[in-house]
């Protein structure tokens, strides 16, 4: 780990991979540092959705940041395309959020209607639509479908690919990776950052705080604040299948691959070694009433993950005043926002500040006190 | 591949193999059956479309995968035949409503 | 037989009915717990005694006097209370001895005070060029064939590999009337020099005198050829020929059936599932679960007997079985345990069954060539996923088979890593330069066998699980 580096990004899942490879991308000497094998990795766990309808409700700039990403993302795919060679199967051809029965299709009629009245909603495009509506375009919904709502910048990617292209990326990039080297402590000193870890030490000029939930502990290291309000989420997959869902929704999506993925739950409980049979219970109970065929689906794997999520749901993306060149990012949705991190994040990184104009408001200034409502959409 | 030694003296069972019936001994496993049956019983799987046969037949390596009266995917190694039984040997990805 | 389980809770709970569990459910059961012995297959025996109340061989010397032991343990248990269900998959075991039970295509919870897992062994996976091709397979899939269907092989048919399951497989098609072409013996020269220090005591075991018999009853019919250092099959979408290299000489036979063998090992999803800690055996080359002198796990109420345990056999297995649901049994029934034989008795017997073992591991610890592949064979079966691949994912930064999930989907499909679980560490370790230790192996959950998602949607569930879910 000798040799100094411009930018060291502290994390490398998809997040920090988003933010190193776009900084090599831009041509900076890049360390990323990052954990093992085992470790709590929402890389690995999510849904994969690049999705936008319900981000932002409280926060308007959370909305416009999410609608840019969503448009930014189809660059961000055929750059890694051409880089790599590898599809990370971007499909942006709207998605759905469906509903069961009537409450829910009420519910879900006044979350729009909330939505369309704040600010930035002009971009949004979400609407609701009848059963007998949803059914043109997902001809296999069942009878207890309400309706739902759809927004036609949602989509999903293969995120396990994204990952993976963004790490052979490094590669071309000569950006060095350096796993099993979790960050027990920075300093700064003589112009540069001194980042701990148990195989050495790394100097850099620049830090990028990516770690997810650990940026929590990290960010005060350097003058920065990140509260951080983990949940957990549980997540069920089925046996590979004939391509029968033609748009990703919330709860449901089919892979490139053709597995179905049922997500998710909420839980304040940590631990991502276990699992509750009973929330997959309600998960894959609600997907097949939705898709009655996917009742004689096999299950074959179900996890638990543990989402990143800042203490108001919303990103944080913020600089340091004590330590300058210090930089914090940390956000739930990693995959949505991917296009973003490699090109926005990236090139006000490597230009040394932020523009408030772009996210000053995900500052954690914003924080205050005491820790406001979630009100991110999950 | 395989053939019955003389000394099985179990009753026939008729099953029907993407349409052909086929004479199966009482106790036998779907995938025995097939594998005794000299049929081309080999699936395609659902990544590559690589033709398959059973491997392990202890309920592990998931190479017998076979639809079992319009039930996809099920391990042929772990179900026993039953007089009338519909085998369908799936090719690739498996079907809608399968 | 293919009903849920009567009650919801049990003294006793033993998964598995095989050896071991055959033993441990007897044991139980006689001294006066409540158990409940769950089985996958569609009788009793597990792989070993496969098909013993139902196997169409009458002729009772073909299948081995060690073959009908399992009949004995069969009467014990059926003579017991012991509640006995098959065709039942557990798909589900936690800490709180909660498992999940699928039967009929419905799912059954039950609670434990204790679990006996007696999921026992799989063979080894046998990583060679061509190795997915139809007309290849396990060498237990022919036996277990030959047991339950007295089927035997009738193409061209060679068995490569090493083990003492492999000599006694051949003897057994012989004895049916079965074909074989050849042998390959892939036991490394070199390993008989190793194991010589550990010679006498398999010199006294029982499986010397039976191993050498079987050994000169094949070898007086097949040809077989030692000494094979590469192996390989192929064919365009159907085995068309055997490849080897033996002496430094090549030779391709043509085959339409080959049966592969290079040991059994544990087979550990649901004890992993359960969270039960294990370590790299580095004599067997595989996980073994950490567990005490009476087979007790990490995880306080369940106990693993039989290969599932440590490989060591038959006899080994069904004492491991009777030490578990000892100890299971002391712990719930004081008084009862008082009657069964004393442990220190069954500790004794256990040394005898495994005497001669560290000889065998030594002999036919299989070659590195055999474990770790290269180039384009297939490691994950499921997921077609090649060595070759594994390896660009690790120059790329995959750290252990958790990680490499993520860049290769490995141990993603329906198998959940049984066929490429071994080969993945093994290969991840070799190319780091680390141990299997190091490297660690697949992180395992619920469901370790697939179930339809109806069933899974069926568990009961309260207000706070659906709050858990469903948001505006």
């Amino acid at each position: 780990m000798s040799g100094e580096y411009d930018v060291a990004v502290v994390g490398g899942g998809l997040l920090g991979s988003a933010i190193a490879w776009g900084l090599g991308r831009l041509g900076k000497r890049v360390a990323v540092l990052d954990e093992g094998d085992i470790t709590k990795r929402a890389s690995r766990a999510n849904f994969a959705l690049v999705w936008v309808q319900s981000k932002g409700l409280g926060m308007p700039a959370y909305t416009i940041w999410t609608v840019q990403a969503s448009q930014a993302w189809g660059r961000l795919a055929s750059e890694l395309k051409q880089q790599t060679g590898l599809d990370v199967s971007l499909q942006q051809n709207g998605g759905f959020h469906l509903t069961l029965g009537e409450d829910e299709f009420g519910q879900r009629t006044e979350l729009v209607k909330r939505m369309h009245n704040q600010t930035g909603a002009a971009d949004y495009k979400m609407e609701m639509l009848s059963a007998s509506d949803v059914k043109k375009s997902l001809p296999l919904i069942g009878p207890e479908v309400s309706g739902g709502s759809y927004c036609p910048l949602d989509g999903h990617v293969n995120s396990l690919r994204t990952f993976r292209a963004f790490h052979t990326g490094f590669k071309t990039f000569g950006i060095d990776y350096f796993p099993e080297r979790p960050v027990s402590a920075i300093s700064k000193s003589g112009g540069e950052f001194r980042l701990t870890t148990p195989k050495g030490e790394l100097r850099a000029a620049k830090i990028v705080l990516a770690a997810g939930n650990a940026n929590q502990t990290l960010a005060p290291m350097v003058g920065l604040y990140a509260p951080m309000g983990p949940t957990r989420g549980q997540i069920v997959v089925t046996e590979r299948t004939m391509p029968f869902l033609p748009h990703p929704l919330t709860t449901i999506r089919q892979t490139d691959e053709g597995t179905v993925m049922i997500g998710d739950s909420k839980e304040d409980e940590l631990d991502d070694r276990t699992l509750k049979h009973s929330i997959s219970a309600v998960m894959t109970d609600r997907a097949q009433r939705m898709f009655p065929h996917l009742s004689r689906l096999n299950v074959v794997r179900s996890w638990a993950g543990i989402r990143v999520m800042p203490q108001d749901g919303f990103p944080i993306y913020d600089q340091s005043e004590t330590h300058p060149g210090a930089f914090v990012a940390c956000c739930h949705s990693g995959v949505t926002l991917a296009s973003n991190h490699a090109f926005e994040i990236a090139r006000m990184v490597a230009q040394g500040a932020l523009e408030p104009e772009l996210v000053g408001a995900f500052s954690a200034s914003r924080f205050g006190g005491a820790g406001a409502a979630n009100n991110s959409g999950y | 591949m395989f053939r019955r030694s003389e000394q099985d003296k179990r009753p026939q069972v008729q099953i029907f193999v993407d349409g052909i019936a086929v004479a199966a001994r009482q106790g036998d496993t779907v995938s025995a059956a097939l594998l005794a049956s000299g049929q081309d019983a080999r699936r395609s799987t659902a990544v590559s479309g690589a033709p398959r046969l059973p491997y392990c037949m202890m309920g592990v390596c998931f190479d017998c995968l076979v639809t079992i009266d319009g039930v996809g995917n099920r391990q042929g190694c772990l179900v026993p035949v039953a007089e009338g039984m519909q085998i369908e040997i799936q090719k690739g990805k498996r079907e809608i409503g399968k | 037989m293919t009903v849920a389980p009567k009650r919801e809770a049990y003294d006793v709970v033993v998964i598995g009915a095989g050896p071991a569990g055959l033993a441990a459910a007897a044991t139980s059961a006689e001294a006066g717990l409540s158990t409940l012995l769950l089985d996958e297959n569609v009788g009793p025996g597990g792989q070993v005694f496969r098909a013993i109340a139902s196997t169409p061989v009458t002729e009772r010397n073909q299948l081995g006097a060690d073959y009908w032991v399992g009949a004995d343990l069969v009467q014990a248990l059926r003579a017991s209370s012991a509640e006995i269900i098959h065709r039942a998959t557990v798909w589900s075991l936690d800490r709180n001895l909660e498992i999940a039970v699928s039967v009929g295509g419905a799912s059954a919870f039950v609670k434990a005070k204790r679990v006996i897992l007696a999921t026992g062994a799989l063979e080894r996976p046998f990583p060679i060029p061509g190795w997915t091709l139809p007309g290849v397979m396990t060498a237990g899939a022919a036996q277990t064939m030959l047991k339950s269907s007295a089927l035997v092989p009738d193409g061209r048919t060679v068995i490569a590999g090493q083990g003492p399951l492999l000599w006694l497989l051949a003897a057994q098609i012989l004895r049916l009337g079965g074909r074989i072409d050849r042998i390959l013996d892939t036991a490394e020269r070199g390993n008989y020099f190793a194991a010589l220090p550990h010679a006498f005591a398999f010199l006294t075991s029982p499986y010397f005198a039976k191993g050498l018999s079987m050994m000169r009853e094949v070898k007086a019919k097949v040809q077989v050829v030692s000494g094979v250092t590469e192996l390989s099959a192929a064919g365009d979408g159907q085995l068309a020929s055997v490849s080897y290299v033996a002496g430094g000489k090549r030779e391709t036979i043509p085959a339409d059936l080959l049966l592969l063998h290079q040991g059994v090992v544990p087979n550990v999803n649901l004890a992993m599932a359960a969270g039960i800690e294990h370590g790299w055996d580095e004599l067997q080359l595989c996980w073994s679960p950490v567990l005490d002198a009476s087979g007790n796990s990490s995880v306080a109420g369940i106990a693993i007997a039989g290969d599932g345990a440590d490989i060591g056999g038959a006899n080994a297995a069904v004492v491991r079985g009777r030490i578990a649901a000892r100890a299971a049994v002391e712990a719930l029934a004081p008084a009862a345990g008082a009657k069964l034989p004393a442990m220190a008795t069954l500790r004794a017997d256990l040394a005898k069954a495994e005497r001669g073992r560290i000889f065998l591991d030594t002999l036919f610890r299989p070659s590195p060539q055999f474990r770790i592949p290269s180039g384009d064979t297939i490691v994950c079966r499921c997921e077609e996923v090649t060595a070759k691949d594994i390896l660009d994912a690790v120059a790329i930064g995959a750290t252990g088979p958790n990680q490499l999930k993520a860049y290769r989907r490995t141990g993603m499909g329906p198998c959940q890593g049984r066929l490429c679980g071994l080969t993945v560490t093994e290969l991840m370790a070799q190319a780091r330069g680390k141990t299997p230790q190091e490297i660690g192996y697949y992180r395992l959950r619920a469901p370790v066998k697939p179930i339809t998602l109806a069933e899974l949607a069926a568990v009961p569930k309260s207000e706070d699980d659906i709050k858990a879910v469903v948001r505006g």
